[in-house]
């Protein structure tokens, strides 16, 4: 219990005395998650938009797929990714491994199934029929794509937050294509893996009560978000 | 009359590649109310879905206002309005609701809030304009989704059952507002239900469609009169269909050889040609076997022995058995005047007028 009262304690120190390394993993971490799940958005809004509204043949082996990726271990893509971005893999020219731009592709990989699966569950969820009466309401396909993702706002936003979840609190794949190279690819999980190893376990929980709060405060804002009213 | 205002032609609608619909020529005139019945999984929410240019049909076109509505199809739906039996209304308030088609066609907001205001008048709704929508009572919704439709100042008006799930007084009053609208509109309106007497009430044309066809199409009276075939006739309410065999034919009444008994109908058909007898539960008159009736101008009284006796709402349902079996709608007053329980004998009378004679294809 001590170990994480110092920890507490540690944490409250650490952000308040505007730590330049805390600041830093943080920052990292806070950009490289939201710009991973801002990737893994367009894609996994735009892939359930397809499956739900154009109901294209093998839909459900395909959803299955995405399901399933849910799951993906993140090990397994962060070995992929890696593969790929090798100087000799099919990507290796663009020269991003050990970059934070690995990071974000490693964790856009890992989010994107997360937020597809989620959005086509959400989309679903609407009256099979909403659909119709909105183009019956006279709206484009685009105008109709807009409003019906207003209509599944809670479970859409629900799906950006365990994409971004799942995002920021992985560390294997961060770790195997970005190196945890300080004051580039240093994130909140891989220091902590780090600390744990050198065995400064107080700087360690210090760190992870930062990501927790972190992740918290993301959260309550697109919690909020989903909440509001109704706008007019 | 002039151009149609939507026209079908030679459509045909496939599921799993059998036809769900198949739909020769059908027409909507601007003013007009275009009824269409038929039982549950006959194609009318299909049908409304071709007209509402939400479904393209395997093969056949949909004309608007002469020309090929599927051309320029986000252009023709924007002059159309559909109205569902779920209101399926956005979650927002109900003001938003009726302005969101208005707002998708991009009507400047001082027009688009007229508009609204307008509409929630005639549907008695301005009082619930900023309630959520997700607070209305099943009634409220579809008045809501009515507003919204009409709002649009549509040329064609589709209406999906829109009175099939709210309770029977408010399915009054609203079919009675709706009414109202209807009468003062140059609206070409298409209003598809099972319920019969719905059609009657709005309808100024009737369309019966039962398995994907239209079976028979015309002036509301003619069609409950004279259905065109047995399937029209038992979904227009006549109970008692029976096979039978025109034995002679003359002065406008026809005598027909049904399971050993003979019955005269109004009307001429072939003498020998196979028929299906017609007749209305309503029709029927029933009186007790012993006493000697009064002299009536019911062409025919025939013995009958009663089977079942079944409550009917506010009616009875009697089923008789006359050689063939025979249904009779009496009141409770008297079922209980004539005493009437299974096994009494009766004698059963009704008009050759009320005969209705389709002749039988094997």
């Amino acid at each position: 219990m001590d170990l994480i009262w110092d920890g507490v304690r540690e944490a409250v120190r650490l952000i308040f005395t505007g730590n330049g390394y805390v600041f830093e993993v943080t920052f990292t971490s806070l950009t490289v998650s939201g710009l991973a799940t801002l990737i893994a958005l367009v894609i996994g809004f735009g892939i359930a938009a397809f499956l739900v509204f154009s109901a294209p043949p093998g839909r459900t082996l395909t959803l299955s797929v995405f399901n399933a990726g849910m799951a993906l271990p993140p090990a397994a893509v962060g070995l992929l990714v890696a593969v790929l971005l090798w100087r000799a893999g099919p990507l290796g020219r663009l020269h991003l491994l050990y970059t934070p731009g690995a990071i974000v592709l490693a964790q856009a990989v890992i989010a994107t199934p997360v937020i597809t699966a989620l959005s086509v569950a959400g989309l679903q969820s609407l009256h099979p029929r909403l659909r119709l009466q909105v183009l019956a309401l006279g709206a484009s396909r685009w105008q109709a794509a807009v409003l019906l993702f207003r209509e599944a706002r809670l479970s859409l936003l629900a799906a950006v937050m365990a994409g971004f979840g799942a995002a920021i609190s992985e560390v294997g794949a961060t770790i195997m294509v970005g190196g945890n190279i300080k004051g580039s690819t240093r994130t909140l999980t891989s220091a902590m893996v780090l600390e744990v190893q050198q065995g400064d376990f107080e700087t360690a929980i210090a760190l992870s009560f930062i990501l927790l709060a972190l992740i918290f405060a993301v959260v309550l804002v697109l919690t909020i978000i989903q909440q509001r009213r109704p706008a007019r | 009359m002039n151009e149609p205002k939507l026209a079908l032609r030679q459509i045909a609608v496939l599921r799993a590649g059998r036809p769900v619909l198949e739909v020769e020529e059908l027409d909507v005139f601007a003013g007009e109310v275009l009824a269409v019945v038929g039982p549950n999984g006959a194609g009318k929410s299909t049908l409304i879905q071709v007209m509402a240019l939400l479904e393209r049909p395997a093969s056949g076109r949909v004309l608007f206002a002469g020309r090929p509505a599927h051309s320029r199809l986000l252009a023709h739906r924007r002059r159309m309005a559909v109205v569902f039996q779920e209101p399926l209304l956005l979650d927002t308030s109900v003001e938003a609701n009726v302005a969101s088609g208005l707002a998708l066609r991009g009507v400047p907001r001082a027009d688009r809030k007229r508009r609204t205001a307008q509409w929630l008048e005639r549907f008695g709704i301005t009082r619930l304009a900023a309630r959520s929508a997700r607070t209305l009572s099943g009634g409220e919704a579809q008045r809501t989704s009515l507003a919204r439709a009409l709002a649009l100042e549509p040329e064609v008006l589709l209406l999906d059952e829109p009175f099939a799930a709210l309770d029977a007084p408010t399915r009054e009053t609203l079919m009675d507002d709706l009414d109202g609208v209807l009468g003062s509109a140059a609206i070409a309106t298409v209003f598809v239900t099972h319920d019969r007497n719905e059609a009657l009430r709005l309808g100024d044309r009737l369309a019966v469609l039962i398995r994907g066809r239209i079976r028979q199409m015309g002036a509301p009276g003619e069609v409950f009169a004279a259905p065109a075939d047995e399937e029209v006739a038992a979904f227009v309410g006549i109970e008692t269909i029976v096979r039978g065999r025109v034995r002679s034919a003359e002065g406008g009444l026809a005598t027909v050889d049904v399971a050993g008994r003979v019955v005269e109908a109004a009307g001429m058909r072939e003498p020998g040609a196979e028929v299906l007898v017609c007749l209305r539960p309503e029709d029927v008159v029933l009186s007790p076997a012993a006493e000697s009736p009064p002299q009536t101008s019911a062409r025919n009284r025939l013995p009958a022995v009663v089977r079942r006796v079944l409550p009917a709402g506010p009616y009875v349902r009697v089923e008789l058995d006359a050689g063939f079996p025979l249904v009779a709608l009496i009141t409770k007053q008297s079922l209980e005047d004539l005493a009437l329980a299974p096994g009494a004998q009766v004698v059963a009378s009704f008009k050759a007028m009320a005969v209705h004679l389709i002749p039988h294809r094997r």
